[in-house]
């Protein structure tokens, strides 16, 4: 079972792909580029769909997915926790 | 794969087609009801009522004859009925609309009134319905075809599958000569540059930063705050998407790894030659298949996460998810289910297989889910305010 995806190497966040992701779960992710997996521990309940930081991110840090920039940390994030509009927010507009 | 060919209608000026439909084209707000009055007395034909073409000035009424021409001149069209208000500017849409060569006859309220335009209209679409239904569909090379893509209600499974599925696709059809757009220039902000480095030539990547600039611009004139609840949209957000760049990221994935794009359209515009095209404009759905179909595209690929229904009057629209909720929940609005890919169950080369093979199917006749529903979103750009 993959509980969650990222699209490369470098992404600090992950994606679940399964119903309820819950706090303690250990997981199994894959990197869509290069098919390796890695592990983490859920720290919060994750949605389908939602993002988990599967690095430490420092609060004004950039978070990458897709290999790219798509936003700033407004708070400090760690491994494992759900990263969303209460701690993520876009550099544009 | 080079010889791929489905059964379209070819039309009188080489377009090919892949529906056969007799639009009643309301030429402004005033004639919807008259148009609709006609559809419903004329079995099978198709009104399509939208909110403007009165006292439009400027660019913004070119825009709105472009897109009007554009709907009736459409290859999905066999032939077209206008109605209006007044005998000028419906004569402007039916002359737009002759020099495709299609049959098209245009009637006027003023001096006659709904009942007797009704009438009228209504003679001529019972005659133009006989004669389309006597039209025969021919084999046509697939490459001859005008695809369309753009994605709506996206969240974190579009980027992952439901618009690399697209990708695939694009990425095969494109070395067969197949005409395509990818548009919604304000939801490729944050991924400006990744976009502008897969044009074909450094003078359309140019091109494409001074339009996506331009918009950006307007945006950040206009806004009242961080546009957090309008992009990305709550459904969005529901979804997982959190900023306007992640969802850009996921947007690009539509066209690829490898197809560059050969230009940049404005709205509602005619491409130029074969290749892949990006169509300045609004990105919310309706709007820009509004504008994609006005510019000629027969065929509509249209990803979704959180389930949007979209259809258009004319133009078939096939939406894939990888959502299983959505796919699940909204089973009726869902062409391809490619929530496989999410698991690893499935790979992208089959998703593109099973894609592909639906898009010839619904190309030979097949109807899509908007098509059974009678999706019909018509939503015209303004391009600023009318006089």
């Amino acid at each position: 079972m993959i509980h969650f995806l990222t699209h490369s190497t470098t992404d600090t966040v992950g994606v679940a792909v399964t119903e309820s992701v819950k706090r303690g779960q250990a997981l199994t992710g894959r990197v869509m580029d290069t098919g390796e997996t890695i592990t983490i521990v859920a720290l919060d309940d994750i949605p389908l769909g939602h993002k988990i930081a599967v690095a430490d991110i420092e609060e004004k840090g950039t978070v990458v997915k897709y290999g790219h920039d798509i936003g700033r940390a407004v708070a400090p994030i760690k491994k494992g926790q759900h990263v969303h509009v209460h701690n993520l927010r876009t550099k544009r507009w | 794969m080079p010889n791929l060919t489905i059964k379209g209608y070819r039309r009188e000026n080489g377009r090919v087609g892949i529906r056969n439909h007799v639009v009643v084209l309301p030429l402004d707000d005033l004639s919807n009801t008259a148009s609709e009055a006609v559809a419903g007395i004329v079995k099978g034909c198709i009104a399509i009522p939208h909110g403007y073409g009165r006292a439009q000035f400027g660019r913004d009424l070119d825009h709105h004859f472009r897109t009007m021409i554009g709907t009736g001149s459409h290859p999905n069209v066999a032939a077209v009925v206008v109605i209006g208000i007044e005998p000028g500017w419906t004569a402007r849409i039916v002359d737009g609309i002759a020099k495709t060569g299609k049959p098209v006859k245009g009637f006027s309220i003023e001096r006659h009134g709904d009942l007797l335009t009704i009438m009228n209209a209504s003679r001529q679409a019972a005659e133009y319905m006989h004669w389309a239904s006597e039209l025969e569909r021919v084999e046509c090379p697939f490459s001859d075809l005008h695809i369309a893509t753009k994605c709506g209600e996206s969240d974190t499974t579009s980027g992952l599958a439901s618009c690399p599925t697209v990708g695939n696709v694009m990425d095969r059809i494109d070395p067969m000569g197949v005409t395509t757009c990818f548009a919604e220039t304000s939801e490729i902000t944050g991924a400006e540059d990744i976009c502008a480095a897969r044009a074909a030539t450094p003078e359309v990547a140019k091109l494409f930063l001074e339009t996506w600039n331009r918009y950006n611009d307007f945006i950040l004139r206009e806004k009242t705050d961080d546009l957090s609840d309008s992009q990305p949209t709550k459904g969005n957000i529901a979804g997982g998407l959190t900023t306007i760049e992640e969802k850009a990221f996921g947007n690009l994935e539509k066209i690829g790894k490898r197809t560059k794009f050969v230009g940049v359209l404005g709205p509602a515009e005619e491409p130029r030659g074969r290749g892949l095209w990006f169509m300045d404009g609004p990105s919310p759905g309706a709007e820009c298949l509004t504008n994609q179909a006005a510019g000629g595209f027969v065929l509509h690929l249209f990803p979704t996460g959180q389930g949007n229904v979209i259809g258009h009057p004319v133009m078939p629209v096939i939406k894939l998810s990888a959502n299983p909720n959505t796919c699940k929940t909204m089973r009726e609005h869902i062409d391809l289910d490619v929530s496989p890919l999410l698991q690893g169950e499935m790979d992208l080369n089959r998703a593109g297989d099973m894609l592909l093979d639906l898009m010839v199917r619904t190309c030979n006749g097949r109807l899509t889910c908007s098509e059974v529903l009678g999706h019909r979103e018509f939503t015209l750009t303004k391009m600023h305010m009318s006089a």
